[in-house]
């Protein structure tokens, strides 16, 4: 019985020591983590080229993007033949739904391609250069003497999006976006052009009438429809608005951002967007204008893409038109200032940058861009070193629209945290359904955002 | 064999490998969890001690206590559902099927083996509306209903969920208390038969004391499982519409790895840790009471 009560009690005076001393180790593991200071950023560049040859040049990509992996197999064997004589080209695709979440992964790991997509959250590529794990392309390009290989336009708004003073990323897309409109069912309703927001209105009114769906929206993706949201604040407030928001000079619930929440939850509250545009996600609802489904599309110039592939479009190339986001009468901003992006452009990462690397990197400044162009016809942020012959109108139009743009916009959650970003994403379908107030989702995103 | 127990030489011989790895792969992480509920950030931008700030934020965030009130809904109305309809499923098996069984045992069971995602997919095509309508909708305009978008609407997005799940595991319950109400001996069913008790007065009062242990470790096998959901939820409705059909588990997930704050993720496990410890416990002691009767 001693012995027992003995032995009991060794036990536990052990399992307490051994918990203990766990505890103690995990805490301090714990603090190392964030002692193990990573160097300043923008001295990664040029510090870590130590090695000179890799085995391979990879890239991860997102499924949803075929473009630029199918780009850079072109480029392999073509004119970028050279670098990759040694250094094969090697690709990989994973899911885009959860692409940040991967991301973080990957960096913590220490596992990025040499090539990637870059994150989808802006703030989330701020951490990434912050901690040093992305190549600082400015410096880069200096030394492999390619300064010059991407537009003023699209590096200056890359380097608006991250919020730094060198290039961090390869603009592979440079969009703008607005409205497509299936010019067929426009004649149909005998309806025009709309120019302001009132005309737009209108416009879905009477198409709504007329037994046409007027807007397609992917609402189950929400980001089609706060794009809305955040263009008619920056027609209303002007180009500054959402900008003031994330630096807490203005708050989403104040009653002039909450009147444009209002706007685009009417048009949901009337049915424009279908039904259950809840459910609908960004291939169905491209497939939709595709075939016919509706009359007006919100989406950028990367969808060229699709509009351009004849298997795809089945209402035709000449069928599609293009009209920018309306002004709003009495608004702070203009019909000129074009919603502009870089889709979600390219980054190398710090870690594993070789010349052999830099070879690729310096190949691809220089060619990409004609190269997507001719094959894709993707509009890219790269300098071109020809326009080829039989490029689409549409592919025209847009390369007008770019070179005419007066300033360029980003979209609703450019500005906002991650939290922020999916919880606006995440209720986008409420406001196309009628469900959610314009109130009550500029509460929810306030509020995701740290407001 | 009572001489290599004494030995406590030999046990610990025996022990010691499996313990090292259950120690690293389980106790290690969990307590490496509980460290970070102190602190906040996460693997690229390091971590800082922020004290009890996870746990106040967490009790004043409307977002996670409407993913408990969820879990704990889900996990109660699936429970119930899953072991209703599997112990009804057994019923059939012994009283109608009796010998023939095997075929339909295995056609039922069959949706349990299907992959979650799969499964999924299948019932957001039979609850579409948008852009072409499924089979319910489909049926339901034909009666002289209204288009609605279940999926869409948290009401009826919780019970689709509910649907989905419980037609997917009911055979598996079924196969289970089918094997706990086999092993009643064929004798007591026989004389209660012959002393003149109808079929619900048999289940009521023999059938169902007698399988009592088994119905219980089904209980706690359901709860466990189903406060710890995850991939239907995901596959279905992704939380949607909104954050209306998000469990704990995937507002950790999204804390973690969507915003990037460890911290406040492993606060939200921790929590989820302590609830699944309190029903285990509240329903071991219940159990305990039971078989001392």
């Amino acid at each position: 019985m001693i012995s027992n009560r003995l032995t009991g009690r060794r036990a536990l005076s052990a399992v307490a020591l051994a918990g203990a001393g766990i505890l103690t180790l995990a805490a301090c593991s714990g603090g190392d983590d964030g002692d193990a200071d990573p160097t300043a950023s923008g001295d990664t560049g040029s510090e870590e080229s130590t090695g000179t040859t890799s085995e391979e040049f990879t890239y991860l990509g997102q499924t949803q993007n075929t473009t630029i992996a199918a780009t850079l197999e072109s480029l392999e064997v073509g004119a970028c033949s050279a670098a990759a004589d040694g250094t094969p080209l090697s690709t990989d695709a994973i899911d885009g739904t959860t692409w940040d979440q991967q991301l973080q992964v990957l960096a913590g790991n220490d596992a990025l391609s040499n090539m990637s997509m870059a994150a989808g959250t802006p703030s989330l590529m701020k951490e990434f250069v912050d901690a040093g794990l992305v190549l600082n392309l400015s410096e880069a390009f200096a030394e492999l003497g390619v300064e010059g290989a991407v537009l003023p336009a699209a590096e200056a708004t890359l380097k608006q999006l991250h919020q730094t003073d060198d290039l961090y990323a390869l603009p592979t897309e440079y969009n703008i976006e607005g409205f497509w409109y299936n010019e067929d069912l426009f004649a149909e309703a005998g309806v025009d052009v709309p120019t302001t927001w009132t005309e737009l209105v209108d416009v879905a009114a009477t198409l709504n009438d007329a037994g046409i769906q007027p807007f397609i929206a992917a609402g189950s993706d929400g980001w089609p429809v706060t794009r809305l949201v955040g263009n008619h604040i920056f027609r209303s407030l002007g180009a500054d608005a959402l900008q003031a928001v994330a630096d807490g000079e203005a708050s989403l619930t104040d009653a002039d951002y909450v009147a444009s929440a209002d706007a685009i939850a009417a048009l949901g509250d009337a049915g424009y967007f279908g039904a259950a545009p809840g459910s609908i996600d960004y291939n169905t609802a491209m497939n939709q204008f595709l075939t016919g489904g509706g009359a007006m599309f919100y989406m950028g110039s990367w969808a060229l893409g699709n509009f351009n592939d004849e298997e795809q479009n089945q209402i035709g190339a000449d069928a599609i038109g293009y009209f920018p986001f309306p002004e709003v009468e009495g608004g702070a901003g203009s019909i000129d200032e074009t919603p502009a992006n870089a889709g979600i452009p390219v980054m190398f990462s710090a870690s594993h940058y070789t010349d052999d690397i830099g070879e690729w990197l310096a190949c691809i400044a220089e060619n990409y861009g004609d190269v997507a162009l001719a094959e894709s016809g993707q509009v890219t942020g790269f300098a071109l070193s020809e326009t080829p012959a039989d490029q689409s109108e549409l592919t025209t139009m847009v390369q007008d629209q770019i070179a005419n743009a007066a300033g360029s916009v980003l979209w609703f959650e450019a500005a906002f945290s991650a939290e922020g970003t999916t919880v606006s994403q995440t209720n986008g379908g409420g406001l196309a359904n009628g469900s959610l107030s314009g109130a009550e989702f500029m509460e929810l995103v306030q509020a995701a955002n740290g407001g | 064999m009572e001489k290599v127990f004494r030995n406590r030489m030999a046990t610990a011989v025996m022990l010691t490998p499996a313990l090292a790895v259950y120690t690293f792969v389980m106790i290690i992480p969990i307590m490496w969890s509980v460290t970070y509920t102190f602190q906040s950030g996460n693997a690229i931008s390091g971590f800082e001690f922020v004290g009890f700030d996870n746990w106040i934020k967490f009790f004043q965030d409307d977002t996670a206590i409407d993913a408990l009130m969820f879990t704990l809904r889900y996990a109660v109305v699936m429970t119930v559902l899953q072991v209703a309809a599997g112990y009804g499923l057994a019923l059939m098996y012994i009283f109608f099927l009796q010998n023939k069984s095997p075929l339909v045992r295995t056609i039922i069971f069959f949706p349990v083996i299907l992959p979650t995602v799969a499964v999924a997919l299948m019932f957001s095509r039979i609850f579409e509306a948008a852009p072409t309508e499924g089979p319910i909708n489909t049926i339901l305009q034909w009666l002289g209903g209204d288009l609605t978008d279940f999926l869409g609407t948290p009401g009826t997005a919780f019970w689709i969920v509910i649907l989905m799940d419980v037609w997917r595991s009911m055979g598996f319950y079924a196969v289970l208390l089918y094997a706990g109400l086999v092993d009643i001996p064929q004798d007591v069913m026989e004389s209660a038969r012959i002393d003149g008790a109808a079929r619900w007065k048999l289940v009521r009062r023999i059938v169902l004391p007698l399988s009592l242990p088994v119905l219980l470790s089904a209980l706690i096998f359901s709860i466990n499982g189903t406060l710890k959901v995850f991939d239907s939820i995901v596959a279905l409705t992704n939380g949607g519409p909104g954050t209306s059909t998000t469990p704990l588990t995937l507002y950790m997930f999204r804390t973690s790895f969507a915003y990037g704050q460890y911290g406040y993720g492993s606060t939200v496990a921790f929590v989820l840790t302590i609830l699944c410890l309190l029903v285990t416990i509240f329903i071991f002691r219940s159990m305990r009471r039971d078989v001392t009767e």
